[in-house]
C-alpha cells in the first residue's frame, strides 16, 4: 500500500441556480479516485454551500497515483428525479508525489462543465502520504520531476544530462466508439477528457521509468502531444531530455556552486551505473579548472579521445519490439557495461563508422533543450529536419503501439543521419510534431545538428549555465549588467578561460571544410579569426547567452500556401509527398530573402509548420533573425531580369532593385545593425561549389537534391533573385509587403530578444485565434499566398494595436500555429507574451536605434509605395513555371518518405568580408544598470477619468494573481520553487452557439476559462506563476447550421513560485507554506 | 464578419495603401451596415477632393472567428465608455476613428474593427459579473487588476443625470421599462444605455430596499461604488421608494442634482436612521412619527393668529434688508413666487433664517424641536432648488 490520498471538500461559491422554483441549489459533492467514490452531505438551498467534509481517504498504489486524476463532481440533489451534474474538477496529484514540489493542494477550483463552462467554484484540500517503496520491479516512477522548460530550470543544477527519452501510448478515441451514438455529448466529452488525463498520467509514468532506468531524476524540455487520429484512435506521445538535477540551496551565491559539486543522492540510489560514475564525482571539486581547455580546437579535426554523449544510457537494444514493452521490464545494470565501452570509443572514428552500427544502435543523441550554458555547445552545424507522410489505419491493439513507434523511429534515424552528415554527433533543440487530415498524417521532426562538449554529459557542469543564463538575460540590480563580465566568470568556472572565445565557438563549422555537406561560403570567424564560419546559420535553438550580436533581432516569417487536388488514401499521400519538398524549398528561399532584407545572418528558434487540409497545404516558418558578429555581413539582394529585355522592363528592374537596397539600408538603421566596415576577402573553400557538392553526394544520398539545387550565378557578390520565374516574383512580393513594425515594438519567437536587456516586470501573455473562410473556391497558389500573408500580417497588426499601451515592448515567443480545420477554412492561433522594457535606459543604450525608429514614418510610406509597384510586377511575363531545378522535382518519388532536406542554406553568392568585429552589445548591457525603476502595470493607464479612490476591494480573500508566460523566466524576478508540471486537456461543446455570442464568443470564453483553470491549479499548488506555458492544441470545429461548436484545448507549463528580485533579500530563502498568495502578487499579470 | 472596403479615390485601390492615405490626408470614414455581419467601410477622401470613385474591393476571405484573450484581461477604458453609451460596434469604430485611433500603432480600419468587437465582447462577458460587483473580486474567470475592477464597476453604475431625472419618482417596474423608448428619444441617450441605467437603478433598489442600516453604506457595500455615486443612488432609491411627484410641470426645471441633494437632506434628517443610528433602522422610509409630528406644525399655517404673528415677526426682522417682500405660502410652493420676483439667493437665505428664528419667538408655538428639524431641511432644499 504505497500511498494514501486524502481529500477534503471545504465549500462552494457562486454556484448556478439549479432549482428554478427556489432560485437555489441543493449541492453535494462526489469525490472519486480510481474506483472508489465518496460523497459529501447535501447542503440544502444555498449557492454558497459550506460542506466542510471529513477527510476522504483513498489507499492506492503509487502507479495509480501517477496515472489517475482526482475527480470531483458537484451535483444538485433532486429528490424525485436523477441528480443533476453541475460540473467537475479534475486534479492532477502528480505534483504531490515529488518531495521537492508542492506539499498540499488547497484552493478554489472552477467547477467546469463541458457544455456550460465554468459554473461556480469549489474549495478543496488534497494531501498525499507516500510510503517508501522498496520494490525494485515497481511500475511507478514517483518522484521523477517533469519540466516543460527547455533549459535547466532556474533553481536546479544539472549534475548529468542523460539524453533523449520518448514514449507513446495509444487508445481508442471515445468519441468514435459505438457507445458514443447513445450517450450524451457531455458523457462523451467527459469520457474523452478522463481518458486523455489517464493516458497523460500513464505516459508520464512510463517516461519516468525510463529516466530512472537511465539513472536520472528529472525530465527537462518535456513535450507532450496528442494526435487525434479520428477513427484510427488517439495517440499521446512525449519526448524529453533526461537529466539528473540537484536542487540549489537558495541563497547560496552561484559562484560557490561548482565547489559544492557532489554526487547527487537521488542519483546514487536509482542509477545502475553508479559505480562507473563514482570516480568522476569524487574528483577534486575544483577539477574543472585543471582540465585542459576543452577539445574546442581539437575535437572536429583530430580523431582523438572525446568520448560520446550520454554514457549511462542503455543504448544497444537489440530487441526490435516496441519501446513500450521494453520500458515495462526493468533492465538493471544494462547501461553500465555499455557505457564503459563507449567511453573508450574515439568520436571521429565512431562518427565515420556509424553507418553500420546505426542500425543496431537505437539510441538517439537528441536534446529537447534549447538553452545551454556557455561552452556546452561546441559547434552548430545547421537545422536538420525530416518529414514523413503516412496513411493512418486503425490501431488494433492499444497495448502494442508498434506502428507508431516504428514511424517515429524511422524519422529519428533520419534526423540522426542528417546530423552525422553535418559532422555533428548530437541534435539539440529537437522537437516532433504531426499534422493530420482525414487518414493522411505528416510526421515531422526537426532540430539543430551540433557538437556538444562531452564533459557536460559526464559531470555536473550545467549549473553555471542554469544560473548564468538567467543572470545574463535579466541582469539583476546588484550585478551591473555587463554580460561580458559574467560570461567570463562562468567560463572560468568551467575551465574555458583559455579556450577559444566562447562567444563565437558555436558558429564555427563542425563539418569538414573539404567535404562540405552542402555548398556554402566559408570565411574565417569575424571574432577569433582562427576558425571557419559559414555565411548564414539557421538553428532551432535559442540564441546562446554568450553569442555576440550586433543590433537587435526580429521575427521573420515565411508563409506559403499550396493548392492540392482532393484525393483519397494513397493518391492523396503521394500528392502531399510530392508537394512537401517544394514547399520547404520555397519557405527557405523566403526566409533567406527576408533575412537578407533585414541585413541579418542567422536565424534562431526556427520552426517550420506544415499543415494539411483537404485541398491545400499551408506552410509557416517562423524564426528570429539576428546579426551574429562572428559571421560575415550578408550581401545584398540583387534582382536579375530576364534576358533579353526591353527598356521599360529594365527600368522596372532597376527601380525595384533600388527599393530593395533602400529597404536594407532602412532596416539596418531600424535594427541598429552597424557592423564595422572591413576589408573584403573571399576565403571560400578551395574546391569549386559544384565539385564540393558532388563530393558530398557520394556520402549521403538523402541530400541529393541539395547539390542540384545550386542556382549558382557568375556573380558572387550578392544573393540573386531571378524575377523571370513566377516564384521569385512572389518572393519579392512577400519580401516587400511585410509591413514594418510600429515604433516601439519588437518581436521575436525565441525566449528573449537579442539587443534588449532592461525588461520591466510588466508582461502580458495572450492567446489569439483567428479563423478565415476562403470564399472563392478557384484560388490560385498566388492568390492563396497573398491571402495567407495578409492574414498573418493583419493578425500581427492587431496584436500590436492591442498591446500598444505597453510600448516600448517586445512580443516574445511569438508562436503561430496554423491549421486547416475544414475545407476553405484557415485557422491561425498565436500564443506569446508582451514584455515591456525600460525606454529610458534603452534610449541611453542605443541612440542609434532611436534614430532608426524616428524614420519609421518614412519607412512606412516607402513600403506603401512598394505595394503598388509589386502589383504591377505581378503582370510581368514569366518565363519559367517554377524556380526549382528538375532534379528536385523528380526526387520525391517514394510514397511515404517525403524528402528530407538538410535544411541548409543554398546561398550562392556573397560579399565576404573579414575583419575584426567589436560588438556593440556591451554598451547596451552596461546601460542596464542605470535604471532600476519598474513599470508596474502593463495595462492601459486610465486616461480620461481616473478614480484614485482608496476604497477597499471586493470582499473575501483576494484572488491570487497568477502570471503566465511562455518563457522560462519572468523578468526581474527569481524563481524559488518549481511546483510541478501543469498539463491540462479540456473539451468544450455548445449546442447554443448563437446564444453564446457566436463562434468568437464561444471560443473567447473557452480560452478565458482555460486560463482561469490553469491559474486556479497553480494557485492551489501555492504558486504564483506558470512559466514555459504553451497551448499545444486548439482544435475548433463548428456547425453553425446546427448551432453547435466544439473545441479541444491542451495546455502545459511549469507551476512556480517566484519572488521579485527586489524583494529577494526580504524573503526567507525557502518558501514552504502552501499558499503564498501575496508574494510577488503585484497585480500586473 | 465580412469587411468590405469601398475606397473612393483614384489613387487608392489597395488596402495597404489605404492606411498610408489615412496618415497623410485624413480620410473620413462612413459606415453602413447593410447586411447583418457585413460592414462596408465607405471612405471618402478629404472633402477638399470631393470626388468619389467607385472601386469596391471585396476581400476574397472573411473572418469567421477572431478572438484575443489575455491572461490579464485587457480593457480599453475609452472603448468601455463607448460600450456603456450603447453604441454599436460600427458606431464605436467610427467614433474611435474620429478620435484619431488610426494614428496609433499604424492601425487600419480592419484592426480597429477587430479590436472594438473584441473589446465589446469582453465587456459583454463581464457584464454578468458587474451585476453583482462583489463577485468581480472573487471570481476566477477574468484576471482584472484591482484598480481596473474599481473603474469597471464605477463606470458601469454611472448614469446620465438627464436620464435619472426622467425616471426619478417613477416606479421601477416593467411598465416604466417600456417607456424607455420615449426617454431615449427625448434625452438622446441610446436605448441600450437607458436599459442599462434603468436596470442598475432597479437592481440597486431591489438589493437595498429591504436592508437595514445606512442607505449609502449599504449601497457601497453591495455595489462597491464611490461615495458620491453611492449617494446619488441613495437618492434614486429614496425617490423610487417614496415616489415624490417629481414629474410636475412646476418642477420641470429642477435637475437631478437638485433632487439628489434634497434626497440627501431628507435621508440625513428625516428618516428613522437619521435620529438614532444605533437603532436597527431603515433609511429608505421617512420616519412615520416625524411625519405625524409635522402635522402639529400645521398650526403655523392653519391657526390664523399664529400665522399672523409669525408673519409680523418675520417682516419686522427683515425690514430694511430686503427691497420687496410679499406674503407667501410656505412649503414647496415657496419658490415660485420668489423666482417671479427675482429674489437673490442671499435674500432668500436671509428670509428663511428669520422665518425659522421667528417661530422660536412665538410664545404659543410648542414644537421647537420638530420645527428646527423641519426647517433645517426645508431651508437647504429651497436654497438648492432656487435657481433658474
Amino acid at each position: 500500500m504505497p500511498g494514501k490520498l486524502k481529500a477534503k471538500i471545504v465549500a462552494g461559491r457562486h454556484l448556478p441556480v439549479m432549482d428554478r422554483a427556489s432560485d437555489l441549489t441543493d449541492a453535494f459533492v462526489e469525490v472519486k479516485f480510481g474506483n472508489t467514490t465518496f460523497k459529501t452531505d447535501v447542503y440544502p438551498k444555498s449557492l454558497n454551500p459550506q460542506w466542510n467534509s471529513e477527510w476522504f481517504k483513498f489507499e492506492v498504489d503509487d502507479e495509480d497515483l501517477q496515472d489517475e486524476p482526482l475527480q470531483i463532481t458537484v451535483l444538485d440533489h433532486d429528490t424525485y428525479s436523477a441528480n443533476d451534474a453541475i460540473g467537475k474538477v479534475y486534479i492532477d496529484i502528480d505534483p504531490l508525489l515529488s518531495s521537492e514540489a508542492a506539499t498540499v493542494i488547497s484552493g478554489w477550483f472552477p467547477i467546469y462543465d463541458t457544455i456550460h463552462g465554468i459554473r461556480g467554484e469549489i474549495n478543496v484540500l488534497v494531501k498525499v502520504d507516500l510510503f517508501n517503496d522498496l520494490n525494485r520491479f515497481r511500475q511507478s516512477s514517483c518522484g521523477v520531476k517533469f519540466f516543460c522548460t527547455t533549459s535547466i530550470p532556474r533553481c536546479y543544477r544539472a549534475a548529468l544530462v542523460h539524453g533523449f527519452v520518448e514514449e507513446l501510448v495509444v487508445n481508442e478515441d471515445p468519441e468514435y466508439q459505438w457507445i458514443d451514438r447513445i450517450r450524451t455529448p457531455r458523457a462523451s466529452n467527459e469520457a474523452r477528457q478522463r481518458l486523455i488525463s489517464l493516458m497523460s498520467g500513464e505516459l508520464q509514468r512510463k517516461i519516468g521509468l525510463k529516466v530512472l532506468e537511465m539513472g536520472g531524476n528529472a525530465v527537462v524540455g518535456y513535450l507532450q502531444c496528442f494526435d487525434l487520429e479520428g477513427e484510427s484512435g488517439l495517440v499521446v506521445r512525449a519526448i524529453g531530455t533526461a537529466c539528473t538535477l540537484d536542487k540549489l540551496i537558495p541563497g547560496t551565491a552561484s559562484n560557490t556552486i561548482t565547489h559544492t559539486n557532489t554526487a547527487p543522492a537521488s542519483n546514487a540510489c536509482n542509477s545502475p551505473s553508479k559505480e562507473i560514475k563514482e570516480p568522476v564525482f569524487s574528483e577534486d571539486p575544483t577539477h574543472p579548472l585543471s582540465v585542459p581547455p576543452t577539445p574546442l580546437r581539437t575535437l572536429p579535426s583530430s580523431s582523438s579521445s572525446p568520448p560520446p554523449f550520454s554514457p549511462s544510457k542503455p543504448c544497444s537494444r537489440q530487441s526490435s519490439s516496441s519501446d513500450t514493452d521494453l520500458s515495462l521490464t526493468p533492465k538493471m545494470g544494462m547501461g553500465s557495461g555499455i557505457s564503459v565501452g563507449k567511453e573508450a570509443g574515439p568520436l571521429k572514428t565512431l562518427l565515420r563508422q556509424q553507418a553500420q552500427s546505426a542500425l543496431e544502435q537505437r539510441e538517439f543523441p537528441f536534446f529537447t533543450l534549447t538553452c545551454f550554458p556557455p561552452g556546452f555547445l561546441v559547434h552548430i552545424g545547421g537545422v536538420v529536419s525530416a518529414r514523413s507522410v503516412k496513411l493512418l489505419d486503425r490501431i488494433h491493439n492499444p497495448d502494442e503501439p508498434e506502428t507508431r513507434d516504428a514511424w517515429w523511429e524511422e524519422i529519428r534515424q533520419e534526423i540522426k543521419s542528417h546530423a552525422k552528415a553535418l559532422g555533428c554527433h548530437a541534435v539539440v533543440g529537437y522537437s516532433e510534431s504531426t499534422t493530420i487530415c482525414e487518414e493522411v498524417c505528416i510526421l515531422s521532426a526537426s532540430g539543430t545538428a551540433a557538437m556538444l562538449n562531452p564533459r557536460f554529459m559526464r559531470e555536473g557542469c550545467l549549473d553555471a549555465g542554469g544560473s548564468d543564463q538567467r543572470l545574463s538575460r535579466q541582469p539583476p540590480l546588484g550585478m551591473v549588467g555587463s554580460e561580458r563580465a559574467e560570461g567570463e566568470v562562468s567560463s572560468s568556472w568551467l575551465g574555458f578561460d583559455d579556450a577559444s572565445p566562447p562567444s563565437c565557438g558555436f558558429c564555427h563549422i563542425p563539418y569538414d571544410e573539404f567535404n562540405m555537406p552542402f555548398p556554402a561560403q566559408l570565411t574565417y570567424c569575424y571574432h577569433c579569426r582562427r576558425q571557419k564560419v559559414p555565411d548564414v546559420l539557421f538553428t532551432t535553438i535559442d540564441l546562446p547567452a554568450e553569442a555576440a550580436v550586433t543590433g537587435k533581432g526580429c521575427l521573420i516569417q515565411a508563409r506559403l500556401c499550396r493548392t492540392k487536388k482532393k484525393a483519397q488514401g494513397e493518391v492523396n499521400a503521394t500528392a502531399i509527398s510530392n508537394l512537401l519538398p517544394f514547399m520547404e524549398y520555397e519557405l527557405h528561399t523566403q526566409l533567406m530573402n527576408k533575412l537578407k532584407l533585414r541585413c541579418m545572418n542567422a536565424l534562431f528558434g526556427l520552426r517550420i509548420q506544415i499543415s494539411v487540409g483537404e485541398n491545400m497545404l499551408l506552410g509557416l516558418a517562423s524564426a528570429t533573425g539576428v546579426y551574429l558578429s562572428a559571421l560575415p555581413a550578408p550581401g545584398g539582394i540583387q534582382i536579375a531580369g530576364k534576358t533579353p529585355s526591353d527598356l521599360s522592363y529594365d527600368q522596372h528592374i532597376s527601380t525595384m532593385q533600388k527599393r530593395i537596397n533602400d529597404t536594407i539600408v532602412m532596416n539596418k538603421e531600424f535594427y541598429n545593425i552597424h557592423p564595422p566596415e572591413c576589408i573584403e576577402e573571399v576565403v571560400g573553400s578551395p574546391i569549386p561549389d559544384r565539385q564540393r557538392s558532388r563530393l558530398f553526394r557520394s556520402t549521403s544520398e538523402s541530400s541529393d537534391e541539395l547539390s542540384e539545387l545550386d542556382l549558382s550565378h557568375g556573380k558572387k557578390d550578392a544573393f540573386v533573385l531571378e524575377i523571370d520565374d513566377t516564384d521569385a516574383v512572389e518572393d519579392i512580393q512577400s519580401l516587400l509587403t511585410d509591413a514594418p513594425m510600429p515604433a516601439g515594438f519588437y518581436s521575436c519567437n525565441t525566449e528573449v530578444m537579442p539587443g534588449i536587456y532592461n525588461w520591466t516586470s510588466g508582461l502580458q501573455m495572450f492567446t489569439s485565434v483567428r479563423v478565415y473562410r476562403l470564399n472563392n473556391a478557384n484560388l490560385t497558389n498566388q492568390g492563396l499566398n497573398k491571402i495567407f500573408t495578409d492574414l498573418c500580417e493583419n493578425l500581427l497588426k492587431s496584436l500590436y494595436f492591442k498591446l500598444r499601451s505597453m510600448i516600448p515592448c517586445c512580443l516574445c515567443h511569438l508562436n503561430f500555429t496554423v491549421a486547416v480545420p475544414e475545407e476553405e477554412l484557415i485557422q491561425v492561433a498565436v500564443t506569446a507574451v508582451a514584455m515591456s522594457f525600460d525606454k529610458e535606459t534603452q534610449l541611453a543604450a542605443d541612440k542609434a536605434l532611436n534614430k532608426g525608429s524616428g524614420e519609421n514614418e518614412e519607412q512606412l510610406q516607402f513600403s506603401m509605395e512598394l505595394c503598388g509597384e509589386s502589383t504591377s510586377s505581378n503582370n510581368q511575363p514569366t518565363a519559367k513555371p517554377s524556380g526549382l531545378p528538375e532534379s528536385a522535382m523528380t526526387h520525391s518519388s517514394s510514397r511515404d518518405r517525403c524528402s528530407t532536406w538538410l535544411e541548409l542554406l543554398r546561398l550562392k553568392a556573397h560579399t565576404i568580408r573579414r575583419g575584426s568585429v567589436k560588438t556593440s552589445r556591451r554598451t547596451q548591457s552596461l546601460a542596464n544598470s542605470v535604471s532600476s525603476s519598474e513599470r508596474c502595470s502593463p495595462l492601459p493607464e486610465v486616461r480620461s477619468r481616473s478614480l484614485r479612490s482608496t476604497r477597499s476591494l471586493p470582499c473575501g480573500a483576494p484572488v491570487t494573481v497568477v502570471k503566465m508566460t511562455p518563457l522560462s523566466f519572468l523578468p526581474r524576478t527569481r524563481i524559488v520553487k518549481y511546483l510541478g508540471i501543469i498539463n491540462m486537456f479540456f473539451i468544450r461543446e455548445t449546442t447554443s452557439l448563437r446564444e453564446e455570442g457566436g463562434v468568437s464568443g464561444f471560443l473567447h470564453s473557452f480560452i478565458a476559462e482555460v486560463f482561469a483553470m490553469v491559474r486556479a491549479h497553480v494557485a492551489a499548488l501555492g504558486g504564483n506563476a506558470v512559466v514555459s506555458y504553451s497551448m499545444k492544441e486548439c482544435v475548433f470545429m463548428e456547425n453553425p447550421n446546427k448551432n453547435q461548436a466544439q473545441c479541444l484545448i491542451n495546455v502545459s507549463g511549469d507551476a512556480v513560485i517566484f519572488v521579485r528580485e527586489s524583494d529577494q533579500e526580504a524573503i526567507p530563502p525557502l518558501i514552504t507554506s502552501g499558499q503564498t498568495s501575496t508574494t510577488g502578487a503585484d497585480g500586473t499579470t | 464578419m465580412q469587411i468590405r472596403y469601398a475606397v473612393f479615390t483614384p489613387i487608392l485601390c489597395r488596402t495597404q495603401r489605404f492606411n498610408c492615405a489615412i496618415n497623410n490626408t485624413r480620410l473620413q470614414m462612413l459606415f453602413t451596415q447593410t447586411v447583418p455581419g457585413a460592414i462596408y467601410l465607405l471612405a471618402t477622401v478629404s472633402p477638399r477632393l470631393d470626388r468619389y470613385i467607385t472601386l469596391v474591393k471585396a476581400y476574397k476571405m472573411s473572418m469567421e472567428l477572431d478572438v484575443f484573450v489575455g491572461n490579464t484581461t485587457i480593457m480599453d477604458m475609452e472603448v468601455y465608455q463607448l460600450w456603456l453609451d450603447g453604441l454599436t460596434v460600427s458606431d464605436a469604430v467610427k467614433v474611435r476613428m474620429d478620435e484619431g485611433a488610426l494614428l496609433e500603432c499604424e492601425a487600419n480600419p480592419e484592426v480597429l474593427t477587430s479590436d472594438t468587437m473584441d473589446q465589446f465582447r469582453t465587456f459583454q462577458m463581464c457584464e454578468r459579473l458587474l451585476h453583482s460587483p462583489t463577485k468581480l473580486g472573487s471570481q476566477l474567470l477574468y484576471q482584472i487588476p484591482a484598480q481596473n475592477q474599481i473603474i469597471l464597476i464605477e463606470r458601469y453604475y454611472e448614469f446620465d443625470s438627464v436620464f435619472a431625472r426622467e425616471v426619478l419618482g417613477k416606479k421601477l417596474s416593467k411598465g416604466t421599462k417600456k417607456d424607455l423608448d420615449d426617454i431615449s428619444c427625448k434625452t438622446g441617450i441610446t436605448l441600450k444605455s437607458c436599459r442599462r441605467q434603468f436596470d442598475n437603478f432597479k437592481r440597486v433598489f431591489k438589493v437595498v430596499e429591504e436592508l437595514k442600516g445606512p442607505l449609502v453604506e449599504n449601497i457601497q457595500r453591495h455595489f462597491l461604488l464611490s461615495d458620491t455615486l453611492a449617494r446619488d443612488y441613495a437618492a434614486i432609491v429614496f425617490f423610487a421608494n417614496s415616489r415624490f411627484e417629481t414629474g410636475k410641470r412646476k418642477l420641470q426645471y429642477l435637475s437631478f442634482q437638485d433632487f439628489a441633494f434634497c434626497a440627501g437632506q431628507l435621508i440625513s434628517y428625516w428618516t428613522i436612521g437619521a435620529m438614532d443610528s444605533m437603532m436597527e433602522d431603515m433609511d429608505v422610509d421617512l420616519e412615520k412619527e416625524f411625519l405625524n409630528e409635522l402635522k402639529d406644525l400645521k398650526v403655523l399655517v392653519n391657526d390664523k393668529d399664529m400665522m399672523d404673528q409669525h408673519k409680523i415677526l418675520v417682516c419686522a426682522a427683515l425690514r430694511g434688508k430686503i427691497k420687496v417682500y410679499k406674503l407667501m405660502e410656505v412649503n414647496f410652493k415657496f419658490i415660485e413666487p420668489c423666482r417671479y420676483d427675482r429674489w437673490t439667493v442671499a435674500e432668500i437665505t436671509l428670509f428663511l433664517t428669520h422665518y425659522t428664528n421667528a417661530a422660536h419667538c412665538l410664545g404659543t408655538f410648542r414644537h421647537q424641536m420638530i420645527w428646527d428639524r423641519y426647517m433645517g431641511v426645508i431651508k437647504s432644499c429651497i436654497l438648492q432648488m432656487y435657481h433658474e
